[in-house]
């Protein structure tokens, strides 16, 4: 087998265009590590199926390489490449029971009735469908179809999976135990992993590392803490979890930090991350709970005076919606902990937060 | 659940209806309110198709002619000891004598005459011009006697069997007829006559060419289907212009087509003479023979098997595929194993639509199937429009009719008819 340090798949400078005009994917470098559980998030129609497709052999890259185990693959027929697959619709055959579409890659492989039948039972074992051999995929519920999908795609020790939207049919309950129960495959077999989803809590709570897709290139890549920490670019911290945005420009920097004017008015302090230069537009992006209400005096770089234009009890937290700096969509995540802020919807409070907790972004 | 209190164990409504008798009237009302919904349509069906069929398979066994022209002569002959005497005894002779005078006289002779050369060829001068003849005898002769005199095929038992099933109320004579079998001269079944043994071989004949042009059309239809239920829709819709042509232009235009491309002096033999597959004495006979009708009906009905193969295609998601390959399948193990047991239910379905109506089928073989490709249909429409044997047309329909129904039955057992589907 390979060398483990090496990454099971590379893209190599990937393009894809399907007309000959637009190229949906439009350049890209990715490597898979042995192992590992990479998430592909990105909204509909950025191109997350298409470069599955393209490593799973359905289509071919226009450009570039795209190597497995080392070994290009550009020629290599789907079904010689050993990759197991899960598809959005399950893509169970109808016309078989759970057992023959379990068989099937085997019988494929020409391997013995008894392993046949072994392999097929303990696959069964791992999806906790024991019982459910004899049964025809469209006696089966969502879930129960989309644990069998899983299971055929394992059955023949594939060292890559791919799975295109799998959970996107279910409902929430279901959903949540199979992102479980898939997390926890991946660990006890250590098969690596390409998942594409466009539902971000699922990115976070299973990967490893997320590539986030947007217009046929990666955004970003990432492990989740540092994509969500972290962003690097305005599309990503918009994209993942709830974002304050203000745009302005710059008027000065020093080293990593910079000062920016807000469109609305107003002077702040921010992190320099991803800026052209001075007199620049950037966008400022700041998580809703770095936000704090009336700091003590001096504590913060950046305090401003704003107006509480809308309030939402949410239990363990109130979300305010406040103007601030000319911008009436400033939403602040105020924690329901003992001697909280008191607010009243048109009041004046001051606002108030870290300069590394601003990040300024391309525009 | 064994220790749920009696007073539960049946389910009541709010009003203290118990809940099955509910659920009963609720179902009965539902079935009602259906039942009301289809009763135009089940109407028309009714007049239109099931009381015709109905008339078809009863006249195939009705024969009124003796019972309204000669009422008396059933009866008569049904007394007839036909183990004892060679002829009928005298008293029976005479009431057929009678009968037969007085149809001549209420100038209904001819009917008699008719039915009677059905099952004995060659007897209907010996009917009417005995009538014409009994007729004119006045007071009390011994009529054995005087009919012997006037045609001694009277004292042949031949003659008086015949009359004897001709003049039965129902009769089994056209369906035997209809398959080549008929009464001999003791009333037992036997087999026509070599040279008049045509009915079973031309059944046999169309089922067999029915089926052949089954096979073609799925033969032709199944790639056909599959590139329109896989390419992009505007290359589909082209195809699909194309499979439709034909069924918007008249039948009678499509079928003297093939005349023209196939006829000795065609298109299709010019063609090969000019490229040399045989000199211009060597052209083959393409039309006016079995070839000629297989060619043209594969082609008409074409479209019956086409469609409902796409539209069963069209359903068949292309990640069944793509599912088999990624699991390590050929391209070739994945059609085989995944797409096609898929498809099986649009090639039931167009078979079946194929199959039966190519058994019916009646103006192209009519037109281009010469003498060797004529089909059973063609020969009921002769006896409906030249020989008027209508009772021996609809006989051949009630077995054909029958048939169909039988086949179809197999085609349930084998398949279930539960899998066929339109799309
Ligand atoms: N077979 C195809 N032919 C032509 N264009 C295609 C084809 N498949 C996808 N595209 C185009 O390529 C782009 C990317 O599609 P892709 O399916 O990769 O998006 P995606 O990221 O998977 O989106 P989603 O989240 O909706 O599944 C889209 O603009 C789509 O219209
Ligand atoms: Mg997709």
């Amino acid at each position: 087998m390979a060398d483990s340090n090496e990454p099971i798949v590379r893209f190599i400078n990937v393009q894809k265009s399907y007309d000959g005009e637009i190229l949906v994917v439009k350049n890209l470098n990715l490597d898979i590590a042995r192992g590992e559980f990479l998430t592909m998030l990105g909204p509909s129609g950025s191109g997350k199926t298409t470069c599955l497709m393209m490593l799973a052999g359905f289509e071919p890259a226009t450009n570039g390489d795209i190597t497995l185990n080392g070994k290009p693959i550009n020629n290599v027929p789907p079904h010689k490449r050993g990759i197991g697959m899960v598809f959005q619709n399950y893509a169970l055959f109808p016309h078989m029971t759970v057992a023959e579409n379990l068989s099937f890659p085997l019988e494929v492989r020409r391997m013995g009735k008894d392993e046949i039948e072994s392999r097929v039972t303990r696959a069964l074992e791992m999806v906790r469908l024991p019982e459910m051999a004899g049964r025809r995929p469209g006696q089966l519920s969502g879930g129960q179809q989309q644990r069998v999908a899983v299971a055929r795609a394992l059955v023949f020790d594939p060292d890559l999976v791919l799975m295109d939207e799998p959970l996107g049919a279910l409902d929430k309950n279901p959903r949540e135990e199979m992102q479980y129960e898939i997390k926890h495959i991946h660990e006890s077999l250590g098969v690596s992993v390409v998942y594409v989803t466009h539902d971000q809590s699922e990115a976070l709570t299973m990967s490893n590392r997320i590539a986030v897709f947007n217009d046929g290139i990666v955004q970003q890549l990432s492990t989740p803490d540092a994509l969500y920490e972290r962003p690097e670019n305005a599309f990503v911290a918009q994209f993942i979890g709830e974002n304050n945005r203000l745009m302005g420009t710059v008027k000065e920097v020093n080293g990593e930090s910079c000062t920016i004017e807000v469109d609305g008015g107003g002077a702040v302090i921010a992190l320099a991350v991803n800026i052209a230069g001075k007199g620049e537009r950037t966008t400022l992006s700041l998580r809703p709970e770095r936000v704090t209400i009336n700091p003590p005096e001096g504590s913060v770089p950046n305090v401003f005076e704003g107006t509480v234009e809308e309030l939402i009890y949410l239990g363990d937290h109130i979300r305010a919606r406040v103007n601030v700096c000319g911008h009436d969509d400033f939403i602040v995540k105020v924690p329901n902990a003992s001697g909280h802020a008191a607010l009243k919807e048109k009041t004046k409070v001051k606002v108030g937060w870290e300069f590394e907790d601003c990040r300024a972004l391309d525009a | 659940m064994a220790d749920i209190p009696a007073n539960q164990a049946t389910l009541t409504t709010a009003d203290g209806v118990p809940l099955k008798t509910k659920l009963r009237q609720t179902q009965r009302r539902m079935k009602m309110r259906a039942l009301g919904l289809v009763l135009p349509l089940l109407a028309f069906i009714a007049v239109t198709f099931i009381w015709p069929i109905g008339l078809m398979v009863y006249r195939g066994v009705d024969n009124p002619v003796f019972s309204e022209v000669m009422p008396n002569t059933n009866a008569a002959l049904a007394r007839w000891d036909t183990q004892a005497d060679e002829i009928p005894p005298e008293d029976i002779v005479a009431i057929v004598a009678r009968d037969l005078a007085q149809a001549r006289r209420d100038k209904t002779m001819g009917r008699v005459a008719t039915r009677m050369n059905y099952d004995l060829p060659g007897s209907r001068s010996l009917i009417t011009s005995s009538a014409r003849k009994l007729a004119k005898i006045e007071g009390d002769v011994v009529w054995t006697e005087e009919m012997v005199k006037i045609d001694k095929r009277w004292g042949e038992r031949k003659t008086w069997m015949a009359m004897r099933l001709a003049s039965e109320r129902y009769t089994m004579a056209f369906y035997m007829a209809a398959l080549d079998r008929t009464f001999d001269e003791d009333g037992n079944i036997t087999m026509q006559p070599e040279e008049r043994q045509i009915y079973v071989t031309l059944f046999l004949r169309t089922v067999w060419v029915s089926l052949l042009i089954t096979v073609l059309c799925i033969l032709l239809a199944y790639p056909i289907s599959y590139l329109m239920a896989t390419l992009p829709l505007r290359t589909s819709n082209l195809l699909m212009v194309m499979v439709l042509l034909p069924f918007w232009t008249s039948l009678l235009v499509r079928t003297t087509s093939w005349i023209v491309l196939l006829q000795k002096q065609g298109v299709l033999n010019d063609i090969l003479v000019f490229i040399g597959v045989f000199s211009d004495e060597g052209r083959i006979r393409m039309i006016y023979n079995m070839t000629g009708t297989v060619i043209a009906m594969t082609h008409i009905l074409l479209p019956f098997m086409v469609l409902p193969l796409y539209s069963v295609m069209k359903t068949i998601s292309p990640s069944y595929v793509r599912a088999a390959r990624s699991l390590g399948a050929t391209p070739a193990r994945a059609f085989w194993k995944i797409y096609f047991p898929q498809s099986v239910p649009g090639i039931g379905a167009g078979s079946i639509l194929v199959f039966i109506l190519a058994v019916g089928y009646y103006i192209t073989p009519a037109l281009v199937g010469g003498e060797s490709g004529q089909l059973i249909s063609n020969f009921i429409a002769f006896h409906m429009q030249k020989s008027l044997n209508w009772s021996l047309a609809a006989a051949l329909g009630g077995i054909l009719l029958g048939g169909v129904l039988a086949l179809y039955w197999i085609y349930n057992k084998l398949v279930g008819i539960d899998n066929m589907k339109m799309g």
